[in-house]
């Protein structure tokens, strides 16, 4: 973990309520994808955590959906504005269990938190495929950035506005894998805890209060009893999570 | 110049003590910073048996300040001295606080001996006053008798210091505090976290899953501060003050008001390096205010 000051140098609305923030500062932290941040936000006493999208070693992208106050906040801020934010939390994807044929499934907001994986898993030689399920086309983002990766890249839409119509986790069903990445709401987590054919992780999200193992505010119960979202997640394994 | 305080006969380099629930067992700041650097800390509360806590959310968010409701989640007292503390040792050479909470007398007194047989342990810390558990905690705090007597039992069976920690959700704090001096009391601690809740608008319902929580941060300084005022006044036995202190500023304001040694909570959990930087920040702070020695001021807002 590492806290530092972070410039914001770029703030695009990707769809209306979403927004990719790139950061200039020191973000060595980030070892692994799926690692999270937390942003300090002015005005707010908590922290705020989001998803690392992408990091190098000085810079740091955000893909952040406005859901109340403090999204609403940080998505309005200029570029130039400084922020505080700790780097480098949480276990992250462990990339070594991916083998040839990765099938990534990302849903909504969860889309973004993937990319990190999808490329260095390209860069590992391995050929991912990047699953994306959206509400309908005008909702959808980040798809050609998958693409343009290297990734096999294939959308599911709910109303067929865009790719294949139906819900992202007809993948599984849908493709040969060796192994499944994933980040979106629960009941995507769930199906494809209970419905992949391969050994599978994935990201959770929890109410946070310190964001690095302190508080013992984002537990939740599993196989292997209470684990902290925050420090011991927030990716874990499936068959480990007792929904 | 020195910022050196004693507490219960224990000499502390500075009056800085993490609180209890903010800083683990001491390891996730151990990874960042050296933790040599505090006075000590208080390990979050330990029960007789291993507890998950409440259901979840258990934190929200509020102006100047967040709510918990973790309610106790530890890996019960045996665990705590079979793994955490022989982590510890190997990063915190100083004495540590055991915080130590309860559901009944008995509970109390059997964490509270185990942990007083262990060389680390330099206090117990009676963590009578965590609002977030049902039939223990707090309950044990907002009486007199209540709180005289888990202190009393308490007394009966450890050899260490014993710091009763009170809550703020009472009618008048400065009873509750006498009475835990008459019952044997070596020190106290306050204050433990307000009973506070949030509703989310677009749902129409509480936050919380526990409906309740404690709120703490620079939100409740000033409510501290007040106590902390008022029970030094109620007692003869040192204070350890603690409510949403989060610079080496409320560290001289919590002494003027007598403490004797200062708590921080929930800035650790904002700002990990907190306790570090309110330490370094005090010299400087008591030099703007010409103070030579730290223990000098101790209840100075008192005096004329
Ligand atoms: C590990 C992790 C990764 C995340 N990654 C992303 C991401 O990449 N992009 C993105 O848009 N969102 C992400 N989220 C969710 C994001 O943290 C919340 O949407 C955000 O905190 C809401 O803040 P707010 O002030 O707008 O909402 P409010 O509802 O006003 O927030 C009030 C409090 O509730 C907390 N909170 C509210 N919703 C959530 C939630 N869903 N999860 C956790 N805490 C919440 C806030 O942090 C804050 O403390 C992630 C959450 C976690 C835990
Ligand atoms: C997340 C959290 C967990 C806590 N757990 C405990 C606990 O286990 N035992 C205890 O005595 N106090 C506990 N407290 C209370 C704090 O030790 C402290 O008394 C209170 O938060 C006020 O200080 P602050 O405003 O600096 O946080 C907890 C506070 C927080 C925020
Ligand atoms: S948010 Fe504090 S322990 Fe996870």
């Amino acid at each position: 973990m590492k806290k530092g000051t972070f410039t914001l140098i770029k703030n695009e609305a990707l769809v209306s309520d979403l927004h990719r923030l790139t950061f200039a500062g020191d973000a060595s932290a980030v070892t692994r994808p799926g690692m999270f941040a937390e942003v300090e936000i002015p005005g707010y006493f908590l922290r705020r955590p989001f998803s690392v999208a992408d990091a190098s070693e000085n810079s740091l992208t955000l893909a952040v959906r406005i859901r109340g106050e403090g999204t609403a906040a940080l998505t309005g801020a200029e570029t130039g504005a400084r922020f505080d934010i700790l780097t480098g939390l949480g276990n992250g994807f462990d990339l070594d269990c991916a083998f040839e044929r990765p099938l990534l499934i990302g849903g909504g907001s969860g889309v973004p938190a993937l990319y990190m994986a999808c490329r260095e898993l390209i860069a590992r030689g391995a050929k991912p495929i990047a699953a994306l399920g959206f509400n309908s086309a005008a909702e959808s983002f980040y798809v050609s950035d998958f693409a343009a990766l290297g990734a096999e890249t294939v959308v599911y839409t709910a109303d067929g506005s865009l790719g294949r119509r139906g819900v992202v986790t007809d993948a599984l069903l849908d493709f040969d894998y060796s192994y499944v990445y994933a980040c979106g709401a629960v009941p995507m987590l769930q199906i494809i805890d209970h419905e992949a054919k391969s050994g599978a992780q994935f990201s959770l999200e929890a109410r946070m209060g310190c964001g690095f193992g302190a508080c013992m505010g984002c537990t939740i119960e599993t196989a292997n009893g209470p684990r902290r979202v925050c420090k011991d997640g927030p990716v874990f394994r499936k068959g480990e999570i007792l929904w | 110049m020195s910022t050196s305080v004693t507490l219960c006969g224990v000499k502390l380099d500075n009056p800085v003590i993490p609180a209890s629930g903010t800083f683990g067992y001491g390891h996730e700041f151990a990874e960042i910073y050296d933790i040599n650097c505090l006075g000590t800390f208080s390990f979050k509360g330990t029960t007789a048996h291993p507890r998950f806590g409440n259901q979840t959310p258990r934190i929200a968010d509020a102006t100047g300040g967040m709510l918990n409701s973790v309610g106790l989640q530890n890996p019960g007292v045996d665990a705590v001295i079979s793994e955490e503390l022989p982590k510890l040792a190997k990063v915190f050479k100083k004495p540590v606080m055991a915080n130590v909470c309860g559901f009944s007398v008995g509970e109390y007194v059997e964490v509270a001996e185990k942990l007083d047989a262990c060389a680390q342990v330099g206090w117990i810390e009676l963590n009578v006053s965590c609002p977030n558990v049902h039939g223990g905690g707090m309950g044990f705090g907002t009486t007199c008798e209540g709180a005289a007597n888990v202190t009393r039992e308490v007394k009966r069976v450890v050899k260490k210091p014993v710091i009763v920690k009170l809550t703020p959700n009472v009618t008048d704090i400065t009873s509750i505090a006498r009475a835990c001096e008459d019952a044997g009391a070596d020190a106290l601690s306050l204050i433990n976290t307000v009973l506070a809740m949030r509703i989310d608008p677009a749902t129409r319902r509480p936050v919380l899953a526990n409906v309740t929580g404690g709120l703490s941060g620079p939100a409740i300084f000033p409510l501290a501060l007040r106590m902390v005022y008022q029970v030094y006044e109620a007692v003869n036995i040192p204070i350890i003050g603690m409510g949403g202190v989060h610079s080496a500023r409320d560290v001289i304001e919590m002494m003027l008001a007598g403490a004797s040694a200062v708590g921080v909570g929930a800035a650790n959990l904002v700002n990990p390096f907190a306790a570090r930087d309110i330490i370094e920040a005090l010299p400087g702070e008591m030099e703007k205010y010409g103070i030579e020695n730290l223990v000098d001021i101790i209840g100075g807002a008192h005096n004329g």
